[in-house]
């Protein structure tokens, strides 16, 4: 007996089509991972179960859910199962709870409108659920409000809502995307425990292969709105029947083709970096408590070296960076770049400034949207002066990045996630740098577009003969595109060598958390069922 | 394109073409005095009657139009000029001095009622037009720059911004070239409301008569001069009154159906 029969469910939005005959049942109890690129439909099916679609959208099909279908209930039948029967959590956990309401009384909430307990009675089970999460009473209390708590606590508390009055099928869309890789382990741990010990069934939605392989039993892969294989998660990864499964596995752990031609000339020497920050007066007359957010930083990186910056959010990495890029004033220390000393703002010398580039993590934020390609891409050229031929260099960047040269007549909202990292690599090699730093510069691509776009990065360096400092929270990228790495907590680089030897055999315990935590597929089922 | 801001267009451009044809023809003379000919009500000589100097009120509207327009042009032109400009410095350099100097000089000017000042600057410097249009135009300058700092701030923190930096640009030219033109939606909307607003702000200076200065004529000043004589004539009173209520109506109209119009994601809501 299923707890949740999806039977040919299909969807359109305003006559376009999402969804077409998808199918899958979940038992009682049991964990089902959805997994699908950006776009397949995963969400959409999950809003579809929760009522929650968006204007527009029309669904035809059938969900049994407790011997009463979901797409026929009217509105009032499912705000009475929704958070009741089924609980949801997002991917967001920052904007997934009200800032202006204290923890307690959001759990709290949950049961108040469901009438399932009077005043002082929500608050006792409040109280039980948020420790139930791993929030205890000592170190959080009701009281405190959301932006007390970091991404992971907030996560906690979305979830203790969720399971607030122990729902029988737990829907998480993406619930550990937006978290660090520690943390994310947590989460997902947390999230098994209560299914095995609640009686509660999760629906768990993600584009990472990796994080279902570990935890769930039965498994769907979908593509373009159809789910086009799903069974037990073992063999369904051991076997890799439909070609797209064959794809997107092979995308997961991709490592493109690299010769190493390290050369033993430095070329980026940071000496002893440190930054602080002034934080806000605590009372009107105190002084700027100082925040120190690199804290003594030494790193060369050679010729042509491929090098990895490793950590978790607030670590440090981002403000090293901008403090490489000349964007901001060291308070100690000093870098320098092929021998000359960056410095901040307008005193760098614009030579100097050629001579590295930079490629950024969101392919949305990274471009003018008024401007068109070709005038986005040559940006740089305002260090180097604009050459006659700027037209038609801009088409060959175009180009080696695998897009075509009419494309630089466009504006930036024509092209995909994917294609615009390849414009933003392109407007990174147009002045011929020695060094590009790429910060987190496929984080929020696809698996099978990320892939690609290693692989472009990897051709480039061999071809062009550039360094990269590769800045990433993804352990299993920056192994596959680095010679050597280093690892950065709390402002401090607590470990550093060659990308291999750190990964097999970490040494600083901070390294081995973090590499325990990455989710990964088991090895064993990466081997063919039947071995011919 | 929704019915407001057709709407909304339909109204402005009345307006400005009615200002527009005042240039250079109106059907009477507005300086003129026809004694005999006073406080008729509409005919088919006067459409719209006379003043109690027998003047033919459409023609002093066409040409109040005029004055109005240009008064609360010059004082959004003032606003924007100056306002646009320090916003985006405030923005460019966030958290320096000039920032704090900047917005709490705004800030002291949005602490004065605006009206009580402009009245003072008309009561020292002489009731004059030009004297309103700098009246209007110094309170339009914070608003400006308030808009303008506000959404550069948003701006300011996308990596566009940062490739614009390492591709070595200054702050100015960034401000020029990236801030400005993603905001310019915003500056647009803003600079309908606020003429609407210098509109009001005119007819208020000119009925109290601090404003434009007789023979010119004003909406203002007409429906002040109209006042007494309301139960006698009230055409002469509704009128003025009318031309500003539906002027203003328009441009406010205009400013949020331009403000749908221009965002793409309310556009697709609609």
């Amino acid at each position: 007996m299923s707890l949740l029969s999806v039977g040919n469910l299909s969807l359109s939005i305003h006559g376009a089509p999402i969804l077409s005959g998808v199918s899958f049942e979940i038992a009682p109890g049991e964990t089902f991972g959805l997994v699908g690129e950006s776009g397949s439909g995963k969400s959409m099916t999950a809003l579809a179960l929760m009522g929650l679609l968006p204007q527009g959208a029309v669904a035809s099909g059938s969900a049994e859910f407790l011997g009463q279908d979901l797409l026929a209930l009217p509105e009032r039948a499912l705000t009475r199962l929704r958070g009741n029967e089924i609980g949801m959590i997002f991917q967001e956990p920052m904007t997934a709870l009200n800032p202006m309401k204290t923890i307690g009384d959001q759990v709290a909430e949950t049961l108040l409108v469901h009438r399932a307990a009077a005043r002082g009675a929500a608050r006792d089970i409040a109280r039980e659920k948020l420790a139930r999460v791993g929030l205890a009473e000592d170190r959080f209390p009701l009281t405190l409000y959301p932006h007390e708590l970091s991404g992971g606590q907030r996560q906690r508390v979305a979830i203790a809502m969720a399971i607030a009055l122990r729902p029988r099928l737990l829907i998480a869309d993406e619930p550990t995307t937006a978290l660090d890789v520690t943390t994310q382990a947590q989460i997902l741990d947390l999230l098994k425990g209560l299914t095995d010990e609640e009686d509660m069934a999760l629906l768990l939605i993600t584009h990472d292969l990796a994080v279902v392989a570990g935890r769930t039993t039965h498994t769907a892969v979908m593509q373009a709105g159809r789910i086009v294989e799903q069974g037990e998660t073992e063999p369904l990864f051991r076997t890799r029947a439909h070609d797209y499964t064959r794809r997107l596995f092979a995308a997961s752990d991709h490592r493109p083709a690299r010769a190493a031609q390290t050369r033993p000339e430095p070329l980026l020497t940071v000496e002893n970096a440190t930054r602080d920050y002034l934080l806000p007066r605590p009372s009107a007359f105190a002084p700027h408590p100082v925040l120190r957010a690199v804290d003594g930083v030494s790193l060369t990186l050679h010729r042509g070296e491929s090098l990895g910056l490793v950590g978790e959010s607030g670590c440090g990495k981002s403000t090293l960076t901008r403090a490489i890029l000349g964007l901001d004033p060291l308070q100690g220390g000093a870098i320098r770049l092929g021998g000359a000393e960056v410095t901040a703002g307008h005193t760098m010398p614009a030579g100097l400034r050629a001579r590295m580039q930079v490629v950024f993590q969101d392919p949305y934020g990274s471009f003018n949207p008024r401007h068109r390609v070709e005038r986005l891409v040559a940006e740089p050229f305002h260090l180097t002066g604009t050459p006659p031929d700027a037209r038609d260099r801009v088409a060959a960047a175009l180009e080696e990045v695998g897009l075509q040269a009419a494309d630089r007549r466009k504006f930036i909202h024509e092209f995909s996630g994917g294609q615009r990292q390849r414009i933003a690599i392109a407007r990174a090699l147009i002045i011929r740098p020695d060094l590009i730093v790429l910060d987190e510069a496929v984080s929020a691509l696809d698996v099978r577009v990320r892939a690609q776009v290693l692989d472009l990065l990897a051709r480039l360096q061999e071809s062009h003969g550039l360094a990269y400092l590769f800045i990433s929270h993804d352990l299993s990228v920056v192994r596959s595109i680095t010679d050597r790495v280093l690892v950065m907590k709390s402002g401090r680089i607590v470990e550093e060598g060659a990308t291999e030897a750190v990964f097999a055999a970490p040494r600083h315990p901070y390294t081995r958390t973090l590499v325990a935590a990455t989710p990964t597929i088991p090895a064993r089922w990466k081997e063919p069922a039947h071995a011919d | 394109m929704r019915l407001s801001l057709l709407l909304g267009l339909a109204l402005s451009a009345t307006a400005l073409i009615a200002a527009a044809i005042s240039l250079v023809w109106t059907p009477y003379d507005v300086t003129a005095l026809a004694i005999a000919d006073k406080l008729k009500p509409p005919s088919a000589a006067h459409w719209l009657g006379t003043d109690h100097f027998g003047r033919d009120i459409g023609s002093m509207l066409m040409a109040g139009a005029q004055t109005s327009i240009a008064v609360a042009l010059v004082a959004v032109g003032i606003g924007m000029g100056l306002g646009v400009p320090l916003g985006l410095l405030a923005a460019a350099r966030r958290g320096s001095l000039a920032d704090e100097v900047i917005m709490r000089g705004n800030d002291l000017v949005f602490a004065f009622p605006s009206l009580v000042i402009a009245i003072l600057i008309t009561a020292v410097f002489g009731p004059s037009a030009l004297n309103a249009i700098l009246a209007i135009g110094i309170f339009n300058i914070p608003v400006f720059a308030r808009v303008t700092r506000g959404s550069a701030l948003s701006l300011w923190t996308l990596d566009f911004i940062r490739a614009a930096e390492v591709a070595g640009k200054g702050r100015a030219r960034i401000s020029a070239e990236h801030i400005l033109p993603n905001i310019a939606n915003h500056l647009i909307v803003q600079g309908t409301i606020q003429f609407s607003l210098g509109i009001l702000a005119e007819a208020g200076l000119s009925y109290v008569g601090l404003g434009a200065q007789p023979p010119t004529p004003s909406w203002g000043r007409m429906l002040a001069e109209a006042q007494t004589m309301v139960t006698l004539a009230p055409h002469v009173a509704i009128f003025p009154g009318l031309a500003i209520v539906l002027t203003v109506l328009g441009l406010n109209l205009m400013g949020d159906g331009l403000r749908d119009h221009l965002d793409p994601r309310l556009r697709r809501a609609a």
